[in-house]
């Protein structure tokens, strides 16, 4: 950010040596993740591949294995690319970020987090803490983006979690798109499959949405039409894998 | 302002000013310059130095950050005038052919090997995954790697009896240590 010129601080601050910033801890039915976890931590975790691979789907293809030695999740959803993968992780996983400040804590939703390209809720004298997911039996996340090399930023990428209801249907479904100039989730997608059983007509239907509801802007990295085609092909294949890994799923 | 740490061993402290990145620190202050500054976006991997035995960017970690820390350059890589398996295994399999990237692929092959003492093909791809070689020959490096692989260090093993110890395996040929 200060190499790009975007922002130049007059003072910085090396919170590095915030070791309590970084953890991976199971509250019940909740994930806690520090916000200094580093990416290639939340790779290695055989925990979180397993409550959330949609986050060891989306690691894999974040920058390069030495970036992700430094890079942490908060500095990602703090930085608010908008062709950051970890915004879309977060949000269809129904995460919330603690927020630290003067007047003490705060908790808010993920999809109140990002206020525009570069923005975030958090203010100036404040520091994002920790990000909570909750933990729901029977569910399963994916993640897949389209890049123009390894390690680039995302032409476009989708990423989808579900959790299933004892008779089969989806009880809750979330569906994002990173990088297509959509704010928050998919959430007429995520409206048609809510309550009913997983299929592959109704995904179709979920991309043929997600295709029309995104706002690509066309650059170096390709024109719109092929944006929105990604957006619709990316979004059926990570709900087929969702709904795959949520059925096998006996986390409770 | 004034920052110490270990480079290859040895402490160093300086004054520095705080905008300085690592890499130049390296380069300019303590003039080890096979440390390469390349793209300066922490795309092409040839700055990478060990940093408490990790791999990272030196054109993205500034120098005040490393205060204290424990970093390895290319320099720091042979031990007592014994090349590092990794050197060696890049003059064999010849690895390099302008050198520019070999700095970063060497220590990152390193961190690899410390880590993981027998990849395959595929976690050593991954591995340098972060570094650009523009000559493109990445099918040398892999084999440079693998070599390095197939021939460790004696102190890089768990020392068996009759092994020398870890003081005075750089006294002992090259030839010697790796057979």
């Amino acid at each position: 950010m200060m190499k790009l010129r975007l922002a130049r601080p007059e003072w910085l601050i090396d919170i590095n040596d915030l070791r309590e910033l970084d953890f991976i801890l199971r509250n019940g039915d909740v994930l806690r993740v520090g916000a200094m976890t580093r990416h290639a931590t939340l790779l290695e975790s055989a925990e979180v591949s397993r409550l959330f691979p949609i986050v060891s789907d989306a690691e894999r293809v974040i920058a390069d294995p030495t970036v992700r030695n430094r890079g942490t999740i908060g500095g990602s959803l703090c930085q608010a690319d908008p062709a950051e993968d970890l915004s879309t992780v977060c949000e269809v996983l129904r995460g919330s970020a603690v927020i630290r400040g003067p007047r003490g804590e705060r908790v808010i939703p993920l999809t109140e987090f990002h206020q525009g390209p570069y923005e975030t809720a958090v203010a100036q004298n404040e520091l994002l803490t920790e990000v909570r997911f909750p933990i729901r039996p029977r569910s399963g996340s994916a993640y897949e983006k389209v890049e123009r090399r390894v390690g680039d930023w995302a032409i476009v990428a989708a990423g989808a979690a579900m959790s299933l209801a004892d008779d089969g249907t989806m009880d809750d479904v979330a569906m994002g798109l990173t990088s297509v100039g959509l704010a928050g989730t998919v959430t007429e997608a995520e409206d048609l499959l809510r309550g009913k059983a997983p299929s592959e007509e109704l995904f179709v239907e979920a991309g043929r949405i997600a295709a029309r509801a995104c706002d690509p802007v066309a650059d170096q990295r390709g024109p719109v039409d092929y944006k929105r085609h990604l957006a619709d092909e990316l979004t059926r294949r990570v709900l087929r894998r969702a709904a795959v890994r949520a059925t096998d799923s006996q986390e409770g | 302002m004034q920052i110490s740490m270990t480079v290859n061993g040895a402490e160093v402290t300086n004054v520095i000013e705080p905008r300085v990145l690592l890499v130049h620190y390296i380069r300019d202050v303590l003039r080890l310059t096979g440390t390469h500054w390349g793209c300066d976006t922490s795309n092409c991997g040839t700055c990478v130095v060990l940093m408490d035995g990790t791999p990272v960017k030196s054109c993205t970690v500034l120098a005040a950050m490393a205060d204290g820390r424990d970093i390895r350059t290319v320099e720091g890589l042979a031990a007592g005038g014994t090349l590092d398996p990794v050197q060696q295994g890049f003059m064999e399999e010849h690895g390099l052919q302008c050198g520019f990237c070999t700095p970063g692929m060497m220590l990152t092959a390193r961190a690899l090997l410390d880590k993981n003492p027998h990849p395959d093909d595929g976690e050593i791809r991954e591995a340098i995954s972060g570094q650009i070689c523009r000559c493109t020959g990445y099918a040398t490096i892999v084999r440079s790697v693998k070599w390095a692989a197939e021939h460790p260090r004696l102190s890089d093993n768990e020392q068996a009896d009759a092994g020398p110890s870890e003081e005075f395996a750089d006294t002992i040929p090259a030839e010697e240590v790796r057979s």
